[in-house]
């Protein structure tokens, strides 16, 4: 009777709701501005159907794999606080049909970007989702310390595809927005990982911050800061950034560096926080330097893409045709 | 016995409203789909067919 009872309690109804959630709508929601700046900044003109279906084509990509990822990483999602609350760990949906939808959403968003556009894209997209479920989630994740460094790869390629599916290559200019993207993730990622740590050490995550410890990772946050800001200024050089975008790019960056200094010289990761339980972005005083330098890597990010974006958008010259023209 | 009240079994009128709920977004999704995929070929083809050697 027992075993009858918690058979038919395992059974929830799974609400359309439930679904959506498997596909992570707030990744997805990333990987749609940056695909589409990545496509906007080709340069080339496309139907805006077609445009709208490269986009659509990108999040639908992204949100199969988030789904490969809640299918395979259920055990680990159960014990974080954060994650505990997924479809698939909290029983609400089964772990076979994560995987179905994850697998069937892969192949129409790959198939569909290649007949609308083209198959450089479908195979860049295709490539992406191996990456982020295969390569990130089932081998770097619960191996490497450096699993979000690698696997950050599969973030930081939106903006190569939008991209491709515009102009039917891959230039130099979108390798370089995808290498904004890549190494933002570390300084990001362990910046958070800095006052979370405590629930990646419980499930048995090798972030950072539990393998080498806070200060080797705070170390390392500086490190990668320091590589991450002159990137973000190369655009300005190359012709695909006007002034607006050096200017925003240049503040920006020292701002960045002057918030990774101070989570340098913090104490941020040294205990964990008791209070934290449920609420993620409450830290405690000590690790305010890592909330903060978090926080600002996500404005930071945005208002590139949205600088470039809206550069293109509203048709603001290079800062190389600029001072061509100043000089020539 | 178990007396935690999450062992109740879910009111069927729960399920069959969750599953209501479900086959509506299906049926949109494939619906929207379908449009879509009607759209894209009008769009890539159009113009080729009008213009095709006769």
């Amino acid at each position: 009777m027992s075993a009858m009872t918690s058979l038919v309690t395992t059974v929830q109804p799974a609400r359309w709701q439930d679904y959506v959630q498997l596909l992570k709508p707030r990744v997805m929601s990333l990987v749609v501005f940056t695909g589409a700046t990545g496509l906007v900044c080709a340069g080339t003109p496309v139907h805006p159907l077609l445009g709208a279906v490269a986009v659509l084509c990108i999040a639908v990509g992204a949100g199969a794999s988030g789904a490969l990822n809640m299918w395979y990483d259920a055990d680990i999602d159960a014990q974080m606080r954060r994650t505990r609350g997924r479809p698939v760990p909290a029983g609400r949906v089964q772990g076979s049909e994560a995987l179905a939808l994850g697998v069937t959403l892969s192949m129409l968003s790959v198939m569909f970007m290649g007949v609308a556009l083209n198959w450089l894209a479908a195979g860049l997209l295709a490539f992406t989702i191996f990456f982020y479920a295969v390569v990130y989630t089932m081998w770097l994740k619960r191996s490497t310390a450096q699993n979000i460094v690698i696997g950050g790869l599969a973030g930081a390629l939106p903006p190569v595809i939008g991209w491709a599916a515009a102009a039917g290559e891959a230039p130099a200019n979108a390798w370089l927005l995808c290498a904004i993207i890549f190494m933002w993730t570390p300084p990001h990622f362990w910046a958070l990982s800095l006052y979370t740590s405590e629930d990646y050490e419980k499930a048995g995550v090798p972030m950072m911050p539990v393998v080498a410890g806070a200060a080797s990772t705070r170390r390392q946050i500086l490190i990668y800061s320091l590589l991450f800001t002159p990137i973000c200024l190369v655009p300005a050089f190359t012709g695909l950034g006007g002034a607006p975008y050096l200017a925003v790019a240049a503040s920006g960056a020292a701002v960045f560096l002057v918030l990774a200094f101070r989570v340098w010289r913090s104490h941020a990761g040294e205990s964990a926080d008791p209070r934290l339980d449920g609420r993620l972005y409450d830290v405690r005083a000590g690790a305010k330097d890592a909330r903060n330098l978090f926080a600002f890597s996500i404005l930071y990010l945005t208002l590139l893409f949205a600088t470039l974006l809206a550069e293109k958008l509203l048709g603001v010259a290079s800062f190389m045709d600029l001072t061509a023209g100043a000089f020539g | 016995m178990n007396d935690s009240p999450t062992e109740t079994p879910p009111p069927r009128d729960a399920f069959e409203r969750a599953r209501r709920g479900r086959n509506i977004a299906l049926a949109l999704g494939l619906v929207a789909f379908a449009i879509l995929v009607f759209l894209v070929t009008v769009v890539r083809l159009g113009a080729n067919v009008l213009d095709r050697p006769l």
